[in-house]
């Protein structure tokens, strides 16, 4: 019995001295086994041109959503204004208050980022007539 | 405190929360978390309320009276003409919770530190009649008077008189040293 874990432990120090690919660089956020690694503009460009698609549906807008909330990001305000826009599309004004609440909570604890994005979002606010949580009371309990 | 004790026994005793006793912004309390009682249709597309998943895949209302088909109709139009309700009534249509009331805290922790505590205490009742009842009479040999002696009878026979329990008796001043 013996000998056979020290079998096994052997065979298991060789598969360790295998060079494993990938995850050599130093600044690699992500360890792909191959390929680029992708900016954050591209990140951003990809997810803008996701909810500008003119004749997004209702599951693509909601799919969409709860995966970049999945994500351990809080979106650029440009997201989600092409975000915001999908729902007037949409005729779902729900989902607009939702995504800005969603991207509050996202932002945890750090409280300036959540103004900052209303501040940028503004134009696209008034322009779609989008009231924030906090200016229906909603914001409290 | 009478009213506590009773909503933690019915707590334990039965499903369903006590209104009177939920927090101040709880929303349609004889439903808890956008579940219905009884089975749900999984086969269906569900309702959620999840902090990580904003947008479920139905609102929350379906079945639209006259007035909130109305509403939706208005929804279709520019935003800006909404009024403030109109805005909030068309959240809570399609919504139960808002994010803030999904944070907040339930006070359920008072349920399960009372529980403990009463079942805790249930346990020491049982301990003590069984203290009572169950245990057969104390043993002679824990007397102090047989365990003096047992003591002296320990000594007399050197019990390990190098480095343990003898050896720490001075046997010349009859004492302990």
């Amino acid at each position: 019995m013996f000998r056979a874990a020290v079998r096994l432990s052997v065979s298991g120090v060789r598969s360790l001295t295998r060079v494993q690919p990938g995850c050599q660089g130093a600044l690699a956020a992500r360890c792909y086994s191959h390929g680029k690694e992708e900016t954050d503009e591209e990140f951003d460009a990809r997810w803008v041109t996701y909810f500008n698609k003119p004749d997004i549906d209702a599951w693509e807008l909601r799919k969409g959503m709860n995966t970049l909330i999945g994500y351990d990001l809080v979106p650029e305000p440009k997201i989600l204004d092409a975000a915001l826009r999908a729902c007037r599309r949409l005729d779902d004004l729900a989902s607009a208050i939702r995504i800005l609440e969603a991207v509050k909570d996202k932002s945890g604890p750090h409280k300036a980022i959540y103004p900052y994005l209303v501040q940028e979002l503004r134009p696209t606010l008034d322009e779609l007539g989008i009231s924030t949580p906090e200016e229906l009371g909603i914001d409290k309990c | 405190m009478l009213r506590l004790t009773a909503a933690r026994g019915g707590r334990l005793l039965a499903r369903r929360p006590m209104a009177a006793l939920t927090p101040v912004c709880s929303r349609a309390s004889s439903h808890s978390d956008g579940e219905v009682s009884g089975s749900v249709d999984m086969s269906r597309p569900l309702y959620w309320n999840r902090l990580d998943t904003p947008l479920p895949d139905k609102a929350f209302k379906d079945v639209l009276n006259a007035e909130d088909t109305a509403l939706k109709q208005k929804e279709k139009g520019p935003w800006g003409q909404l009024s403030k309700e109109e805005k909030i009534a068309i959240y809570r249509l399609a919504f139960q919770r808002t994010y803030p009331e999904m944070k907040q805290s339930t006070g359920e922790w008072k349920t399960v530190v009372g529980g403990i505590f009463i079942f805790l205490g249930l346990t020491g009742l049982v301990v003590i009649w069984q203290s009572l009842y169950v245990y057969p009479p104390r043993p002679r040999t824990f007397d102090d008077e047989w365990q003096a002696r047992q003591l002296q009878r320990m000594l007399d026979m050197r019990v390990n008189p190098v480095e343990g329990f003898s050896a720490k008796w001075d046997y010349e001043k009859g004492q302990w040293k």
